[in-house]
């Protein structure tokens, strides 16, 4: 491979995942639903970037159907799923709950950063033979650990389900770095539970959103049984 | 003609360039976002016009005002003068004044102004006047590291806090514009002039509720030749962090490579053009964001210094 071409794709890539971290970031500061929603295409259209970075310079028709599919599934069909289900009253302009302060929440993503890293290092050592590994696979790892804990620190439903999808999207920013001849099978399957997901989330929270009047599930606290 | 003389007079031709221009950056500002909203809006030359107009009134001070109420716009004045001595503002090669202060400086020079603003507030008896004073404060003390870690980071990339330096590591090729740590500083540096510029989401600048003013009531006190100058100098600090942000750090091509007079009025245009191109997408932010509550200011300002983080993180591990 061209030792320039890969510097340049190398760099490219690097600037989407940049986007990418900063739109996970995005997610967990975000106040306003509609906002959250922004962001996660944004999310999304950053790992079909990347998709389509790797695919090009790896010469991977695989990847290119990656993109395609994730083009699809979560940039256009996910957020039109997720509109649909939980119904426009959920992105009105509101604010959302969060269990912990925004300037803490912060620092603690920073943190969460720098764990990704350490996880991380020891395997992009393990795989030198994969050039984008050490990109992909450290803000694969970033995007996971703030999925996991925009679920646990946001207290509305569909922001918790945001957090999954992030979660989901990070894993798949790592594993396309290292596999990149996934059967199509496999990635058409991988691609279409994610909507099948938001469907069946957005659904529930429907229902949440029937019975309570809101989909703010912090408050639902108060319906635990007590001791 | 020797190249230190020319060196000379074109570090004074990039003061004239800011001094002129600077009031038409914010008149264009101005109009655009009145544009945005479907207004007519003022005409692009209405900040000279209101300057010319300020000029020729007479000036009133309190009596409660000391010496500082009135040095304070002529340090605001002259300060963003300086720091544009220290900066690529037309040529790409460093000029006279160019290795006698690094960014820091500049920095420093942005911050001595601020500080001697926010005293001149607090002179008058003005009930406002110290509100904004101390609001300005501690929108400054959260800024303030993030100036620090843009600088870091910034440094890091280029090995200099030198603005000549910096711009010609960034224009070495497209790969290094590029890298993660220099988006993450790009966007980190724009909500810092965001901030720094009392604009929308910190300030709103068409505000007229003195309540409500950050950055706006400190001028509310000034008239005559005291206003005139507040306002240019306003206008100026605007411009040189725009410059600062379009020369150095996003688009650090269109300067002057010679010495030769005509390549370096050939980059005028050049420089006004990138201008206007981040003044639209500044229109754009102002249009389609809210003001945040003034206790919200710090959430925004923390994010700018944990994206910081995040580009120095990067550089550090050589992620990419």
């Amino acid at each position: 491979m061209n030792p320039h071409v890969l510097e340049v794709a190398r760099a490219l890539d690097g600037f989407v995942a940049a986007i990418f971290v900063l739109a996970g970031l995005g997610i967990i500061m975000a106040r306003q639903m509609r906002g959250t929603l922004y962001l996660f295409i944004l999310h999304s259209l950053m790992l079909t970037a990347s998709a389509v970075v790797l695919g090009v310079t790896l010469d991977s028709i695989h990847l290119g159907l990656v993109a395609v599919i994730t083009f699809f599934t979560k940039v256009l069909a996910v957020p039109l799923v997720l509109v649909w289900t939980t119904g426009s009253s959920a992105y009105q302009r509101r604010e959302v709950e969060q269990v912990l302060s925004i300037p803490f929440s912060i620092l603690i993503a920073a943190g969460l950063a720098l764990v990704a890293w350490v996880v991380t290092n020891p395997l992009i050592n393990a795989i030198p033979d994969h050039p984008f590994a050490a990109i992909n696979l450290t803000t694969g790892m970033m995007a996971v650990f703030f999925g996991a804990f925009t679920v646990a620190v946001r207290r509305e439903g569909v922001a918790q389900l945001m957090g999954l999808f992030v979660m989901e999207s990070g894993a798949f920013f790592a594993s396309i770095s290292i596999v990149n001849d996934l059967t199509i099978i496999a990635e058409i399957a991988a691609a279409v539970d994610v909507p099948i997901a938001a469907l069946v989330i957005g659904l529930l929270i429907r229902n949440v959103h029937k019975l309570t009047g809101g989909t703010r599930v912090g408050s639902m606290a108060e319906l635990r049984e007590r001791h | 003609m020797s190249p230190l003389v020319q060196h000379l007079i074109a570090n004074l031709v990039q003061v004239a360039f800011l001094v002129v221009f600077a009031p038409l950056v914010s008149g264009v500002l101005a109009r655009i976002e009145e544009m945005i909203q479907g207004k007519h809006g003022p005409s692009i030359l209405q900040p000279y016009r209101d300057i010319a107009k300020f000029f020729a009134k007479d000036e009133v001070v309190s009596e409660e005002a000391s010496w500082v109420f009135r040095f304070a716009p002529f340090i605001a004045f002259v300060m963003p003068v300086f720091v544009v001595l220290l900066i690529p503002a037309l040529t790409a090669y460093p000029l006279f004044f160019a290795f006698m202060g690094d960014m820091v400086a500049a920095g420093f020079f942005l911050a001595l102004g601020g500080f001697f603003v926010a005293l001149a507030a607090m002179d008058t008896g003005n009930a406002y006047g110290p509100i904004g004073a101390s609001r300005t404060r501690m929108v400054g003390f959260l800024s303030e590291p993030v100036f620090i870690m843009v600088f870091f980071s910034v440094s890091y990339v280029a090995n200099s806090t030198i603005p000549y330096a910096v711009n010609a590591a960034w224009a070495q090729s497209w790969a290094t514009m590029l890298e993660p740590a220099h988006l993450l500083v790009l966007v980190a540096f724009l909500m810092l002039v965001i901030a720094e510029n009392d604009r929308i989401p910190v300030d709103s600048p068409s505000g007229k509720v003195e309540i409500a003013m950050i950055g706006h009531s400190k001028n509310l006190e000034y008239s005559g030749r005291g206003a005139a100058l507040m306002k240019w100098a306003g206008t100026m600090k605007l411009m040189v962090l725009i410059i600062i942000f379009v020369n150095v750090l996003v688009t650090p091509w269109g300067l002057a490579a010679t010495t030769h007079w005509g390549d370096i009025f050939l980059s005028l245009p050049k420089v006004l053009g990138k201008i206007l191109l981040f003044l639209l997408g500044l229109a754009v932010i102002e249009a389609s964001l809210a003001k945040l509550r003034l206790f919200r200011i710090s959430e925004f300002l923390a994010s700018a210094f944990v994206i910081c983080l995040f580009a120095m993180s990067v550089r550090l591990v050589n992620l990419a």
